[in-house]
């Protein structure tokens, strides 16, 4: 942890017409940590993300990312992709979306389209096969093999993603959102269908990332195996509002929170999630 | 490991014996109707004829086709199983890398074999003018085929108004030849820059739209354009067309009679044939459908290519990594309708007529069908289908009224047989092959 905010929320509602998602939300996400966002289900989490990433137009509130060389840039004014692009802040999704017929290394690739698409040349170069391209393209793949190759996935490299178990989408997933070069890495339920060795495997590789890349991390889960072990700093949601933040002992400890989320037997137990 | 893995079975000799009687079977049935019994025109009356040695010949055929083909589609299959199970991760990126080392793609192979029959057609058949004429058409649907791959099969944008970009192709050369005296080659580029505009003017409006309201859309603007030019009689001569465009030359001769000024055969001293123009014109179209499956093959291993295949796939994960969908789902209604153009100044030039009649509705569903039935994305299986669904009709004009009858019936068998086109499997366009650092 630097100490630094990274990310700042200021006064987000995202309303539905009547249905008001988000309500007045305000927070700073540090730099270089892990912040995890808890909350029962429709308690406004995947909603945050939409927000964050572009996906949703906030109806108030201003959402700022300190980028490092860039200055502050508000992210409720971006298209979704030039969040990903210029804010480099990337984001994965509850249920899965790989490009299911594409293999997973054509999926790393794919994730580093606006580097390659600018080295062909909007494909002149590429058509041409220009030295400079075939550079670009093969560090593109060596860029993709190597973090395959951190997550374990070497063997997998010529699947199709679609056709991979449950599991392991989810880690194809974090590799290729890694290949965007992300600066803030929104990762959404990614210990959802893992089993305990995965989830342990998950929790070394996010405090790898934090601590050697220097990416920050937004983790919204369900599993406290994950979220109280890794999280620096952790935001509990229920019905669109924060309801309580802090660190991890903190929020076990939280009347509230007990009452709205983890369930009054108080033993390390979460209650199971209800979906 | 208990993990179940889909071993693909091989079928025994018996079985594909057993596969190939029942195929011959089927032969049979159609065949009596088809092939066994023709009628012949005996002085005001029809009388039935029968040919059964034909029709021996035929089901014979069929027998040995069927059991050649199960053994090549083994060879297909086999290759593609790895890339298809993915209940035994390991053994498929083996499969794969496999497949990769053996070097040898049966659909090259057949890919090759394919441009080689075309290259030598005209050889065998050099006087026979209708066979020519077919093969012609057939290489416009190829390429047509390959055009519109790129927007449906590719990028995934079900596109019903293709002829569109056809009847903007033929247009633009029609009228700048007639009227301005452009040759063929010159006219070519703007024809298809005029198509790709035209591919981007139909693209931005629709871009939020995708499956079947895209479609509607798109069918909308085929018939707009196909309207006016029914009814822009100043521009397009209305339903009457545009008559004499002028054929393509070879830098600057053509193919006219001797004694003539400009004439080819005056120039190489060799007998005028008005076949040599036909051959010339066929070899034209298979140069430019070649060129089109080169550039699209191309374009497919390029940034922008995985792209389109990224935003068929999923358009909100492009998003989250940073794709700006918008211009790629433009690029490839650009590219799509550029390639159209060009088939399109092409069957201008071929025809020397042209008028709205040939830019209806049902041939963007010809071409939309050859691209599905052929296998989304597949550049062989486009070659495969529009050789079915263009001489399928040609092969049953012997029985005029029941050959769209014929057609319809092709066309549900492949979608029962195969439902995801003749060949339905993706090739991926990179394969990583470890090399000798780790075991």
């Amino acid at each position: 942890m630097t100490g630094k905010t990274l990310l700042s929320v200021q006064n987000l509602t995202m309303r539905f017409g009547g249905l008001t998602a988000i309500d007045n939300l305000s927070l700073n996400v540090p730099d270089q940590a892990i912040t995890g966002i808890i909350g029962p289900n429709g308690a406004g989490k995947t909603t945050f993300f939409n927000c964050l990433t572009g996906f949703y137009k906030p109806t108030e509130g201003a959402v700022t990312l300190n980028h490092p060389t860039k200055g502050p840039i508000r992210l409720a004014d971006l298209p979704s992709h030039k969040v990903a692009q210029t804010a480099q802040v990337v984001r994965t999704f509850q249920n899965i979306r790989l490009f299911a017929q594409m293999t997973v290394l054509e999926n790393l690739v794919v994730a580093q389209h606006n580097a390659l698409q600018k080295a062909s040349m909007f494909s002149i170069a590429g058509l041409l096969r220009l030295p400079g391209y075939r550079k670009a393209a093969d560090e593109a793949i060596e860029r993709a093999l190597s973090w395959l190759k951190r997550l374990n996935l070497m063997d997998i490299v010529n699947v199709p993603a679609g056709a991979l178990p449950y599991g392991t989408q989810r880690r194809v997933e974090i590799a290729r959102a890694l290949c965007v070069n992300p600066l803030l890495l929104c990762l959404d339920e990614p210990a959802a269908g893992l089993n305990p060795k995965e989830s342990a495997e998950l929790n070394t590789l996010l405090l790898h990332l934090v601590q050697e890349e220097g990416v920050s991390i937004l983790l919204i889960e369900h599993d406290m195996s994950v979220v109280m072990n890794v999280s620096d700093h952790i935001c509990v949601l229920n019905y669109g509002r924060k309801i309580a933040e802090g660190t991890p002992a903190e929020i076990r400890v939280d009347p509230n929170v007990i009452k709205a989320y983890l369930g009054e037997d108080e033993d390390d137990q979460p209650v199971e999630k209800a979906s | 490991m208990t993990a179940i893995v889909h071993a693909h079975h091989t079928p025994t000799l018996s079985e594909r014996l057993k596969d190939a009687s029942a195929a011959a079977f089927i032969a049979l049935i159609l065949g009596i109707p088809m092939i066994g019994m023709t009628t012949v025109d005996q002085g005001g009356f029809l009388a039935v004829m029968t040919r059964w040695p034909q029709l021996a010949l035929f089901v014979g055929l069929t027998f040995a086709g069927r059991i050649l083909f199960s053994l090549a589609l083994e060879t297909i299959k086999r290759r593609s199983q790895g890339r298809k199970s993915g209940k035994s991760a390991a053994s498929a990126a083996e499969a794969a890398n496999a497949a990769l080392k053996r070097g040898t793609k049966p659909e090259s192979v057949i890919g090759w074999l394919a441009v080689g029959i075309a290259v030598a057609l005209p050889i065998f058949f050099s006087e026979d003018r209708y066979i020519i004429d077919i093969a012609t058409s057939v290489l416009i649907y190829i390429m047509l085929g390959w055009g519109l791959n790129v927007v449906v099969g590719l990028a995934g944008l079900l596109d019903l108004g293709y002829v569109a970009f056809y009847a903007v192709g033929a247009y633009t050369y029609a009228l700048l030849s007639t009227q301005f005296g452009w040759g063929f080659w010159e006219a070519l580029p703007v024809a298809g820059g005029l198509a790709a505009l035209f591919g981007v003017l139909l693209g931005w409006p629709t871009l939020r739209l995708r499956g079947d309201y895209l479609a509607i859309v798109t069918l909308g603007f085929g018939e707009i354009i196909r309207l006016l030019l029914v009814n822009w009689t100043e521009l397009s001569g209305g339903p009457n067309g545009i008559t004499s465009i002028p054929r393509p030359s070879v830098f600057g001769y053509a193919f006219l009679p001797p004694d003539t000024e400009g004439s080819i055969a005056d120039l190489l001293g060799i007998e005028f044939s008005p076949m040599h123009r036909l051959l010339f014109l066929y070899y034209l179209i298979l140069l430019l459908a070649l060129l089109t499956n080169l550039f699209v093959t191309a374009m497919r291993r390029l940034p922008l290519g995985r792209a389109w295949e990224a935003v068929r796939e999923d358009e909100i994960a492009c998003k989250a990594m940073g794709i700006n969908v918008t211009t790629v789902k433009l690029s490839a209604f650009a590219i799509g309708a550029m390639l159209g153009g060009f088939a399109g100044v092409f069957f201008a030039a071929r025809q020397g007529f042209i008028s709205p009649e040939s830019f209806t509705f049902s041939e963007s569903a010809i071409i939309l069908a050859i691209v599905v039935l052929g296998g989304m994305g597949s550049q062989l299986g486009v070659v495969l289908a529009a050789l079915v669904l263009v001489m399928l009709p040609e092969l049953g004009r012997d029985f005029a009224e029941y050959r769209m009858l014929l057609f319809g019936f092709a066309m549900i068998v492949i979608m029962v047989w195969r439902p995801g086109g003749i060949l339905a499997n993706r090739a991926p366009t990179l394969i990583h092959v470890p090399t000798g650092d780790k075991a």
